[in-house]
């Protein structure tokens, strides 16, 4: 563990944060859970407008699914309110099991499709369920020249990478 | 041989939540700062039903039936239970933006209204969004840096951003909002009958005792009785109005707030973008509906801190307050995905330790965060 450890703070030192975007929930749709799909300018030339968009879209169903309103929801809320919410000590709620698939769907996303763009995802929950957090990457040895004035002092808090080159 | 072991306090998030909440068994209860009334509530459910057990149930379970103490006590562990639920669940409170994501919000606000001279005030920031073809405004909250979702609205007592907010309730010691409605009026619900069942039994038992020793000696015998009468004559008229009041709203999905303010009433206003058009579809998806879980993440490990300060008073609510950004840690396996693609692109200089910038004290931490998950 103490190598794993080691090489974590390894490879981060080498990865420098330059800027993050927020994709904004889309309430079109009422209050349920829906992120925009609209492809942000940033990611321009970073990554397919098709992929990103189809990752908002699944996870979009995803959240689709959890928030479903039908017969086995009601069942879940009946049985419960019979038990007096007790139930809920040792059963998992339908939401939190499709928020864990969410969880595992992003991390494989990131794995396969974003970090070999230099790009990231934050799972939305992190961040209260309002956005979807991407993180653009840079390499620490460009980042001198590449950072752009929008990678602001407030991103220097994240993985200290930042703070070498943002702060000038 | 002694073994010296060294235990490292985790600071859990918590501790250092903005808002004027109270945390109890370490993180797991939430409550607003206020908990008078809420002891008020449980002292008085308390009291009574137990002068009820210990008095007439005692009597009316011989004379009529046995299974008078047990709806009872049925009916009162299901609404101490609701009571508990709502008293000390997160009612779906928004977490603040964090500085990046506030400073990204700023921006795109400034790109459509333009930059605000020095010294004025700058305009309420309103989006509009169209629900379900009407018109929707989102307004942004200057507390808590974000646009607030629709029907969220700001508790200016406990200081935050709650979804579906219905009110504050000083006798639950908490706000209501979309995580703990359905608690709130199955306890407002399960009470008025439990205080209907128990003023009824108390009438009853005065009655049937009075045929036998007269009214003034049943009263002199059990004085709780007229206690008792006088609790649940009051709480009847206030709670099971409240009960009314909160089916009128289950059956058109609205909320106290929205009630109040005249949101969806009027002929210059929108109908009510929200209801179903159908009374029961409307109960079952207030009562009934999915639970989203709560997304404050209480018991989440902060990264240490350098020395134990403690968390600042709620009337500093700058975002330079809030936990640090770096929340999301990546896993070994995304961060080296990321590493190959930033090394291919560049050839990797050999850096040398001045260029290197200090490791943080945060960092460790993290990875041992992690490596507890």
């Amino acid at each position: 563990m103490a190598t794993e450890v080691h090489n974590l703070q390894e490879l981060r030192r080498s990865a420098s944060l330059a800027t993050k975007i927020f994709i904004q929930r889309d309430y079109s749709d009422g209050t349920i859970c829906q992120f925009q799909t609209k492809f942000p300018p940033e990611l321009d030339g970073r990554i397919e407008r098709q992929l990103f968009e189809e990752t908002v879209k699944t996870l979009n169903g995803f959240y689709a699914e959890a928030e479903k309103i039908g017969g086995s929801s009601y069942l879940e809320g009946c049985l419960a309110c019979a038990t007096a919410y007790f139930i809920f000590l040792c059963m998992e709620t339908h939401y939190e099991k499709v928020l864990k698939k969410i969880t595992r769907y992003i991390q494989e996303q990131n794995e396969k499709i974003f970090a070999p763009r230099g790009l990231l995802l934050t799972d939305p929950v992190e961040r209260g369920m309002r956005v979807i957090e991407v993180s653009i990457y840079e390499d620490r040895c460009s980042s001198g020249s590449s950072s752009s004035g929008s990678s602001s002092s407030a991103s220097g808090s994240s993985s200290g990478g930042g703070g070498g080159a943002g702060s000038r | 041989m002694s073994v010296m072991v060294v235990r490292k306090k985790v600071t859990r998030k918590w501790e250092k939540l903005p808002g004027r909440n109270t945390f109890c068994c370490d993180g797991r209860v939430m409550m607003a700062r206020q908990k008078g009334i809420f002891y008020l509530t449980l002292f008085l459910i308390l009291g009574t039903c137990t002068l009820f057990f210990a008095f007439e149930c005692r009597y009316l379970a011989v004379q009529l039936s046995p299974a008078i103490p047990v709806f009872a006590a049925m009916l009162f562990l299901f609404s101490m239970a609701t009571l508990l639920r709502t008293s000390f669940s997160d009612p779906g409170v928004i977490p603040r933006a964090l500085p990046d994501e506030a400073a990204f919000i700023e921006m795109e606000i400034e790109a459509t209204n333009g930059a605000v001279p020095q010294g004025q005030r700058p305009p309420p920031r309103i989006k509009n969004f169209q629900i379900n073809n009407q018109i929707v405004k989102l307004k942004y909250c200057y507390t808590c840096k974000i646009f607030r979702p629709p029907r969220a609205s700001h508790c200016s007592i406990c200081d935050n951003c709650v979804e579906r907010f219905d009110h504050h309730c000083p006798w639950v010691g908490n706000c209501v909002g979309k995580r703990n409605y359905r608690y709130f009026y199955l306890f407002i619900l399960s009470l008025s009958l439990l205080t209907i069942y128990v003023f009824a039994f108390n009438i009853v038992y005065v009655a049937l005792k009075s045929l036998k020793i007269g009214f003034l000696e049943t009263l002199k015998e059990t004085p709780g009785t007229v206690l008792e009468v006088l609790i649940c004559f009051f709480t009847l008229w206030s709670v099971v109005g409240l009960t009314g009041f909160h089916t009128f709203l289950v059956a058109l999905n609205q909320t106290t707030n929205e009630d109040i303010k005249g949101s969806w009433t009027g002929k210059n206003r929108v109908q009510n973008p929200y209801s179903h058009g159908n009374i029961v579809k409307n109960c079952c998806e207030v009562l009934c509906g999915p639970l989203p879980p709560s997304v404050l993440d209480r018991r989440g490990i902060l990264p240490l801190e350098e020395s134990g300060s403690r968390p600042p008073s709620t009337q500093e609510t700058s975002s330079s307050l809030l936990p640090q950004s770096p929340v999301s840690v990546p896993d070994f396996k995304t961060l080296r995905a990321l590493t190959e693609h930033l090394s291919s692109n560049e050839m990797p200089e050999d850096s040398t330790p001045e260029e290197m910038p200090p490791p943080e004290p945060p960092e460790p931490p993290q990875e041992v965060a992690e490596a507890d998950k």
